[in-house]
């Protein structure tokens, strides 16, 4: 259901810092809003995401209703060694999402 | 209720609206305490107002996508470097926007995002470095469009 773009340089000479661009589709709902009934509009953001590069944990974030819908991250990063970075997370219905890019380290 | 009670009745309600919006917001959405925030992060120990850039447009047309980057002024070596950043905009309906945890791989200490805003305010980071020092910065925004409070009002 979720949907996600994790963009970062297929290949990277070591020592050299990428930036790791991640956007993940989801309205964060603030809980504030109201369908046209009137009926409110539960609180439902993505609470919590990890970003691991095989073992190691990169980055983790919690987020509050003050993110923006379709959460936007960038950050830079020293990859170690070749692997995976998988972007991990969960929103308040429970809902879990996961994206994953390869980083061949040269 | 006759005619001239209910002309009265809503003169009255047009003269509330037209208060000026700043006035409004102040009285719907005041500045929210994050005291009791900042003091779970730091333990009590001093903050020290340096380093932190928070850089967000001076005016912000839409506030429920305020593009933010904060950078701080931090070698990032493995004794010294930003372990955390903490946002906060205390206007907001909730002032906490979000926090970032850095692992060692992390290298630098950037992070570019985009957040709501209620309405104009201060947006504040707290930044936790190695060795259990902190550093803070702030920047202030004017937002035309509001987010969270664009009904009811």
């Amino acid at each position: 259901m979720a949907l996600a773009r994790l963009q970062v340089s297929p290949s990277v000479r070591a020592g050299e810092a990428v930036e790791v661009r991640l956007l993940v589709q989801h309205p964060m709902e603030t809980g504030f809003r109201r369908e046209s009934d009137g009926r409110a509009v539960p609180m439902n953001v993505v609470n919590s995401l990890v970003c691991r590069l095989g073992a190691v944990e990169v980055l983790r974030a919690e987020f509050g209703s003050g993110v923006s819908a379709n959460p936007y991250l960038s950050f830079w990063i020293v990859p170690p060694a070749s692997g995976e970075l998988v972007v991990e997370w969960v929103d308040d219905a429970g809902v879990k999402g996961r994206v994953a890019a390869t980083i061949a380290v040269t | 209720m006759s005619r001239r009670h209910f002309l009265r009745a809503a003169g009255g309600l047009a003269a509330g609206a037209a208060l000026p919006a700043a006035a409004q917001s102040n009285r719907i959405l005041p500045v929210q305490d994050i005291a009791p925030l900042i003091a779970r992060i730091t333990g009590g120990r001093p903050v020290e107002k340096r380093d932190v850039t928070v850089e967000l447009p001076s005016l912000a047309e839409n506030g429920n996508s305020v593009p933010l980057r904060i950078r701080v002024a931090s070698p990032m070596s493995a004794t010294d470097r930003v372990t955390d950043l903490h946002v906060f905009a205390e206007r907001n309906p909730r002032p906490f926007v979000a926090a970032y945890h850095f692992g060692p791989v992390v290298a630098r200490a950037q992070v570019d995002t985009r957040i709501r805003l209620a309405v104009e305010q201060r947006v504040l980071v707290i930044a936790a470095l190695t060795g259990g020092r902190f550093l803070s910065g702030e920047t202030h925004v004017v937002v035309t469009s509001a987010a969270c409070i664009d009904e009811g009002i």
